[in-house]
């Protein structure tokens, strides 16, 4: 069975179950790597805390744009497979948001390609998060003109913040 | 030509999910985006020049100078923020 590369669910994720699964059956297997992302206490220069964070996302286009970045990620590195599951609906500060995971024959590659990838969704994906606060109000996040900085260091141009 | 316009977070917000747009000679993306922005005072707020948007052509992130074709779906939305 094949299992999908890319999965947008409102349920969290366990990381153990998607590296086993990732790693099943491939014995050329010598290296995994993975980022987690979570909802933090408080956003970057935010004034209050962040008590419930909402995520949108453009059903069909969102799942099409991070199949296209792996497939990037395929080209660049040389990589084995690749497993990126990231979540939308309502999450709470200490949340998992996203996770990406990368398998290759050896560590530089899966390094590599992980940080690729997320530096990709992270300008290229279309999700958005909006911040609620205790005092009732809410904000849409920001985009970061740093994350713009982090794609072009690949090569490639961002034009999200900017 | 007809096209769906979708709209997502703060667009949404201001123009609802989506519409159908009949266009009036406009053929390209950004001319698109003008003619919405003459339809109304909440689109000319939205959509306005000068505030940061992003755009997508049947689910592809394309610049404005793309052209339309009959029953394509364009997406208006702010600069992403997902990871």
């Amino acid at each position: 069975m094949n299992t999908p590369r890319v999965r947008i669910q409102h349920e969290d994720f366990d990381v153990g179950r998607e590296i086993a699964a990732l790693r099943a059956g491939d014995a050329a297997v010598g290296a995994v790597a993975s980022f987690i992302g979570t909802v933090r206490e408080r956003s970057d220069g935010g004034s209050a805390d962040t008590t419930r964070m909402e995520l949108e996302h453009y059903p069909g286009m969102t799942e099409r744009a991070i199949e296209a970045m792996i497939d990037a990620a395929q080209q660049r590195f040389d990589i084995r497979g690749v497993r990126i599951v990231h979540r939308v609906g309502a999450l709470a500060p200490g949340d998992q948001i996203v996770l990406v995971v990368v398998s290759s024959a050896h560590r530089g590659d899966a390094f590599a390609a992980c940080q690729f990838l997320m530096d990709y969704l992270k300008t290229q994906a279309p999700f958005w998060k909006k911040e609620h606060r205790p005092d009732g109000s809410a904000a849409w996040v920001d985009a970061r003109v740093a994350d713009d900085a982090a794609l072009e260091r690949w090569g490639l141009k961002s034009g999200n913040a900017a | 030509m007809k096209v769906t316009v979708r709209y997502f977070a703060a667009l949404r917000e201001a123009l609802g999910a989506e519409e159908s747009v009949q266009l009036a000679g406009a053929t390209t993306l950004g001319a698109l985006r003008d003619q919405l922005i003459a339809a109304s005072p909440r689109h000319a707020d939205a959509l306005r020049r000068g505030r940061a948007l992003r755009c997508a052509l049947n689910q592809a992130l394309v610049d404005e100078s793309v052209a339309l074709e009959d029953g394509a779906e364009v997406a208006f939305f702010p600069p992403v923020t997902g990871g």
